[in-house]
């Protein structure tokens, strides 16, 4: 067969003119929809700027961190949102580690019953639809508990009914100084204390009960001042009062069905990573770890956790984000976060559908972009070193 | 050899059964319930809670429900059980929604037609799965479209997107996810492993902003801004700017799982195809996807695992799933009670999990397979 020899077959060029075609085509794209865009908007009357940002929202929001009314901008409102969904973040995050921990720890104990019970939870909560355990938590669960009259509770401390949960609140008094010091002097003695045994440790080869010394410090010396100058803190407690209970912290239950939901679902899934990167250790290094003399407890610690951390992290920052951008399912429930103030209440309100969506979507990709590169400095960091 | 020496035994003696505390029941218990302190504790532990918790369940599921009922009078008054008679009334609701009962042998149809491909394509050794291949990314979505949405050219009426619902939506959400972001996120792929940067940037920009926003954006997005990146008169349809939502969203996720696929690809590969003459096309059409894809197929089940439920949230653009068909059935003033929804949810609980535990059981079955080949 007769090979043509045309200016085609340089791959370089070939290259640049799919390249080429390329951006016409999506430029056109863009170009296209823009063009749609403006035309649509200047027709229903849609704002084209950013000036409802300073207008006054005219709706209540039923949690905020920071100051907020209906007199409010949808500026301020978009704060709040913003906020709510990292409250969630922030209280959701630290709760499905530990579950997840726990869990993956027990799927590998020895005791069938635990291990069982732990896949169990996995395969039952990582194979049915987020939504449907929030709408289950909510709807069936939290709005079926009795009235604040009739509310389950602990030891009259925790307070459980169809309102939501609610907490003591912890409020300082006046005279922390004390407390505050003690605190201070603490940190500098255990800090001294593992300077000390790391010393010994390294000439004589004996361990020092750091950790017990640490916690008995920590806990000892506040107690101490706290006997002796008073308490720093009193606990605000919730009390029946009408037909409500006051004081204390209440979690509204939408947030409450929020965070559990999203707590044990991510716990699941935490649970499977954290199972994959402790089998991953080669059992080696049990085996080794063991006839070193080290029992389960500190094989575990000193040996197979360092080494499966490595293959745990990553997995695990993104079920983070998931996490993040899971809390969006909080339209669902009526938690007031930023989808659902934002992207839901004011968009409705201003038909500013263009910005408004630009701007969240902007706010997660920029939480994603942010912990995607926090991830990977903290894997450069840990790579292994070969020669 | 032949000779026999008569001091020597020519069959064994029976063997001896081990000692009762390393085999049998007793030895099972003493290994795995109480091999230590701490693990009889915990037995103890958990035995106690299960006899706590275990009979209540099992009386609210079975002898404390209601199994059939007019209405949801029973069910108020039976408070401590399931209202299955509820699941009974609503079932037809629940699996097609308003659509019509007479045309409702369409769907049943159309689903049992995708059941048995899908079963031929995911089959295992079976023969010939590149037609069930075909079948069902060209030839099924076209009949499936025709029976349900109905043409008048067949004499099949037309029914109304805005009658669809129950599971029947969430299935055909999911089959259309998957028929669409599947080629589309094969294209990514290669996209991003493409030599040609501005191909390269255009598949990475793609991928990782879709990745990086929650679903439920990508759905309000495609619901309330493709009808105004369109032209006024082309308004799409209200059940299909969900649907591009979720197949844009979906691609993303299966371009990165196919990626890996052709990440596993060695060199030598490419290097052979190239080597018989196959230009770019047909290098990656006929050597290399189908080892990326033979060896990500455990991935991209996982994935649509994830999409399945996923689907759940099209209630918030107004398309009526199974989940929001539940919904929708609790509100019925004949039945509605607190009962109700607990047997409503748990009931949902148990299909979703039906399907997506199946699913994720032949992933994992498939991925078996494949390490044994590997090292075989």
């Amino acid at each position: 067969m007769e090979v043509s020899e045309t200016r085609f077959n340089d791959p370089k060029l070939r290259g640049l003119a799919y390249q080429a075609a390329l951006i016409l085509v999506l430029g056109g794209l863009i170009a296209f929809g823009v063009y749609n865009a403006y035309g649509n908007m200047i027709a229903r009357g849609i704002p084209l700027g950013f000036s409802f940002w300073n207008e006054v929202a005219g709706f209540q929001i039923n949690l905020h961190l920071i100051p907020y009314s209906a007199m409010s901008t949808y500026g301020r409102a978009f704060w709040v949102g913003l906020l709510n969904t990292l409250l969630v973040g922030a209280v959701s995050i630290p709760l499905a580690t530990a579950i997840g921990f726990a869990i993956g720890a027990a799927r590998l104990s020895p005791n069938w019953l635990l291990s069982r019970f732990a896949l169990a939870y996995t395969n039952v909560l990582r194979n049915t639809p987020l939504l449907l355990q929030l709408l289950f938590w909510y709807n069936a669960v939290l709005r079926t508990l009795p009235g604040p009259r009739e509310s389950l509770t602990l030891h009259n401390i925790v307070f459980l009914n169809n309102r939501g949960v609610f907490l003591p609140l912890p409020v300082p008094r006046q005279p922390a100084i004390s407390f505050a010091l003690s605190l201070l002097l603490a940190v500098a003695l255990v800090a001294v204390f593992r300077l000390w045994a790391k010393r010994r440790q390294e000439r004589t080869g004996a361990l020092s009960p750091v950790f017990g010394f640490a916690a008995a410090a920590m806990i000892g010396l506040p107690a101490l001042a706290a006997l002796a100058t008073g308490a720093p803190f009193s606990f605000e407690m919730p009390k029946l009062s009408g037909f409500n209970l006051k004081g204390g912290v209440q979690v509204i239950p939408e947030m409450a069905a929020l965070v559990f939901g999203l707590v044990t679902f991510t716990g699941a899934f935490i649970a499977e990573i954290v199972r994959a990167g402790i089998l991953s250790v080669p059992r080696g290094q049990f085996e080794a770890a063991g006839a070193l003399g080290l029992h389960r407890g500190l094989a575990m610690r000193l040996v197979i956790l360092p080494q499966a951390i490595r293959l745990i992290i990553p997995p695990l920052t993104s079920q983070y984000l998931n996490l993040i951008k899971n809390s969006s399912l909080a339209v669902f429930v009526g938690y007031p976060d930023l989808v659902q103030i934002f992207a839901g209440t004011v968009l409705n309100q201003t038909h500013a559908a263009v910005q408004v969506m630009a701007i969240t979507m902007a706010v997660y990709l920029a939480i994603s972009l942010l912990v995607a590169a926090a991830l990977n400095a903290y894997n450069a960091s840990q790579a292994l070193r070969e020669r | 050899m032949a000779q026999s020496i008569a001091y020597v035994r020519e069959s064994s003696e029976p063997e001896d059964l081990p000692p009762d505390l390393y085999q049998g029941a007793v030895a099972w218990l003493k290994t795995n319930l109480f091999s230590s302190m701490a693990s009889s504790l915990t037995t103890l532990v958990f035995v106690g809670l299960m006899i706590w918790v275990v009979p209540p369940l099992v009386a609210w599921a079975t002898t404390n429900a209601v199994w059939a009922a007019p209405d949801g009078e029973a069910c108020r008054q039976h408070q401590d059980g399931a209202c299955w008679a509820f699941i009974g009334a609503k079932f037809d609701y629940l699996r097609f929604g308003s659509y019509p009962s007479a045309e409702r042998w369409r769907v049943n149809v159309t689903e049992a037609i995708g059941g048995a491909v899908i079963l031929w394509l995911l089959w295992p050794n079976a023969r010939r799965r590149g037609i069930a291949a075909l079948l069902f990314f060209f030839a099924y979505p076209i009949l499936a479209f025709l029976l349900v949405h109905g043409s008048e050219r067949l004499g099949l009426p037309i029914v109304d997107t805005l009658l669809w619902g129950g599971m029947f939506v969430t299935l055909l959400t999911a089959l259309v996810a998957i028929v669409f972001s599947l080629p589309l996120g094969m294209l990514l792929a290669l996209g991003r492993r493409s030599q040609l940067p501005v191909v390269r940037l255009a598949a990475v920009i793609f991928i990782e902003f879709v990745r990086g926003v929650p679903f439920i954006t990508v759905l309000f997005m495609a619901n309330t801004m493709l009808p105004l990146f369109l032209p006024e008169q082309w308004t799409p349809d209200r059940l299909l700017r969900p649907l591009v939502g979720i197949v844009l969203f979906s691609a993303a996720y299966m371009a990165e799982e196919v990626r890996g696929g052709l990440q596993a690809i060695r060199r030598g590969q490419y290097e052979g195809a190239m080597a018989l003459g196959l230009h770019y096309p047909l290098m990656m059409a006929l050597v290399i996807l189908p080892q990326a894809l033979a060896v990500v197929l455990p991935g991209i089940v996982n994935n649509f695992v994830g999409l399945f439920m996923d689907t759940t949230l099209v209630s918030i653009v107004g398309m009526t799933d199974f989940l929001e068909a539940m919904n929708n059935a609790f509100k019925d003033p004949v039945w509605s009670g607190p009962s109700v929804t607990t047997t409503g949810y748990v009931f949902a609980g148990m299909v979703y999990f039906a399907f997506c535990y199946s699913m994720a059981r032949y992933s994992a079955f498939v991925e078996r397979s494949l390490a044994k080949g590997r090292s075989a």
